[in-house]
């Protein structure tokens, strides 16, 4: 019950910024544009759902979709125990929009693993790095275009034989 | 004769690597510790080490060849992976599993859960200095793995779910040898009580330590045994029931303090109702089949039908070159 109200009233204060409201075998899911995020998601937060249960992003690259990428944010209510989706959408270009770490903590390392294997990079948060991958690494790997077995980074690795080295032989 | 004089040397602060590769982490970690003297005034942890890129490597598997990823995501309980996975992907097609599957999938959940807190408990225990408790514990989660072993034929990778179903039923005998074990992890849990609860090294080194407020729960986003140490009553088993649950009689566990004393005191308490929910999942197991009917095109016909019958074999590869 916590749920269709804060749904509705999502609908009404941000009109503009919803772009679909969706249900799907009993979970439900906001589709919005991405620069009312951390409004959209502040209204949630004092509605009830109060607990950021996942940050994560998807490449619609194959899917298709209303843009390239969507970060997508699970909340949750202990109080009416129900869930909500929320999907912000971003363009391929630059995909940017404002960190939420303000509101959850968690979001701070969640967001940074988005930006290490999707690209996408959030205003305002504390520190923007990589966190799985080093530093050096090249690309985002969750991106659909990105090699599921690629030669690139392996081609640069020495060639070790199988059998008994022999002294004089370098690796 | 001059004056000696006490006063504190100076010095930087120093940046010391702990780790990737260190005796007393349980993983593979690096932490960048700033160090002023003795004193730790910085860290950073790098947690990339183990990052096995679970997501890219589903890309080009199918939804009963990615079971086998789902074991390696938790090496201490795969099997509550494996059920976590099939849920959801029994979720997204629609199949509904038969109530013996289910039981079945809660009986090994529970035995995981068993596991996993003997583990936790234990290796707290071992690192406090407090071997016995740890030995203890680890006899009997032996016991455990070995009948995980004689269900699904392994100890870790045990790959037991199928997307609507069991890769096999549990032996035969399988519910005299559980019980016999939760006997004896009923006994165990006694022990390590009696040896930790009051034991005065233990308490000072648990009791008022990382401490988590039922604020950090929420702003942390933490959840499971250590959001209910601090005494926020959730538990998804009993909440929001999936496979079954709603069937079983047990108690949400909750302390008020979030401090490591009261996450063990959950934990020790939680397997306490992990054996009753298993006690009442063998006593009430119904009949019937593991495995949703073959003609909706979900599970794999049996090893013995694909090797015996050319029939099972078309419909072996039918599934898998879809």
């Amino acid at each position: 019950m916590l749920l269709e109200k804060a749904i509705s009233d999502v609908k009404e204060s941000f009109q503009e910024a919803i772009l679909d409201v969706t249900e799907f075998s009993g979970e439900r899911s906001i589709h919005i544009k991405c620069d009312r995020i951390l409004d959209i998601l502040s209204f949630f937060k004092e509605a009830g759902f109060e607990f950021l249960a996942d940050l994560t992003a998807v490449d619609n690259l194959t899917l298709g979709g209303f843009e390239r990428f969507a970060v997508v944010y699970h909340l949750l209510s202990h109080e009416s125990v129900e869930r909500v989706t929320v999907k912000a959408y971003l363009p391929e270009e630059k995909p940017t929009l404002r960190s939420v770490e303000s509101l959850w903590k968690t979001a701070d390392w969640q967001e940074r693993e988005v930006y290490d294997l999707y690209g996408i990079t959030f205003e305002s948060h504390p520190n923007m790095t990589r966190i799985l991958n080093p530093d050096t690494f090249d690309g985002h790997p969750l991106r659909k275009d990105y090699p599921r077995r690629g030669r690139i980074e392996r081609s640069d690795f020495p060639l070790v034989k199988r059998g008994i080295r022999k002294e004089d032989e370098t690796p | 004769m001059s004056r000696v004089t006490f006063e504190p040397l100076e010095t930087d602060s120093m940046l010391l690597n702990f780790g990737p590769q260190h005796p007393a982490t349980h993983g593979t970690l690096r932490i960048i510790l700033e160090l002023e003297g003795e004193t730790i005034t910085g860290s950073t942890p790098e947690i990339g080490y183990l990052h096995s890129g679970f997501e890219k490597l589903g890309e080009d598997l199918d939804y009963n060849q990615y079971i086998t990823i789902t074991d390696r995501m938790n090496y201490l309980s795969p099997l509550c992976n494996n059920v976590a996975y099939a849920l959801t992907a029994e979720k997204l097609i629609g199949l509904e599993v038969s109530k013996r599957t289910e039981y079945i999938r809660v009986l090994m959940c529970e035995l995981s859960r068993i596991a996993d807190h003997l583990l936790n408990v234990g290796m707290l225990a071992v690192d406090l200095g407090a071997m016995t408790a740890f030995l203890y514990g680890f006899r009997v989660r032996e016991d455990i793995y070995d009948l995980f072993e004689a269900a699904t034929g392994t100890r870790l990778t045990t790959s037991y779910t199928l997307v609507g179903g069991l890769i096999r039923d549990i032996p035969k005998g399988f519910d005299k040898e559980v019980l016999r074990v939760l006997e004896e992890v009923d006994e165990v849990t006694d022990d390590i009580e009696t040896l930790l609860n009051k034991n005065k090294i233990w308490l000072d080194r648990t009791k008022e330590i990382g401490v988590i407020s039922k604020e950090d729960v929420y702003s942390y986003g933490i959840s499971g045994p250590m959001a209910r140490a601090a005494g926020i009553e959730w538990d998804l088993r009993l909440k929001e029931p999936y496979s079954s649950y709603e069937d079983f009689d047990f108690d949400l566990v909750i302390a008020l303090n979030g401090d490591v004393f009261d996450r063990y005191l959950v934990r020790m308490e939680e397997i306490r109702q992990s054996i009753k929910i298993c006690r009442q999942a063998l006593e009430k197991m119904p009949e019937g089949e593991v495995n949703v009917d073959p003609d909706l095109g979900f599970s794999l016909p049996s090893k013995d039908e694909v090797y015996n019958s050319i029939e099972g074999l078309i419909y072996h590869f039918l599934l898998y070159r879809q």
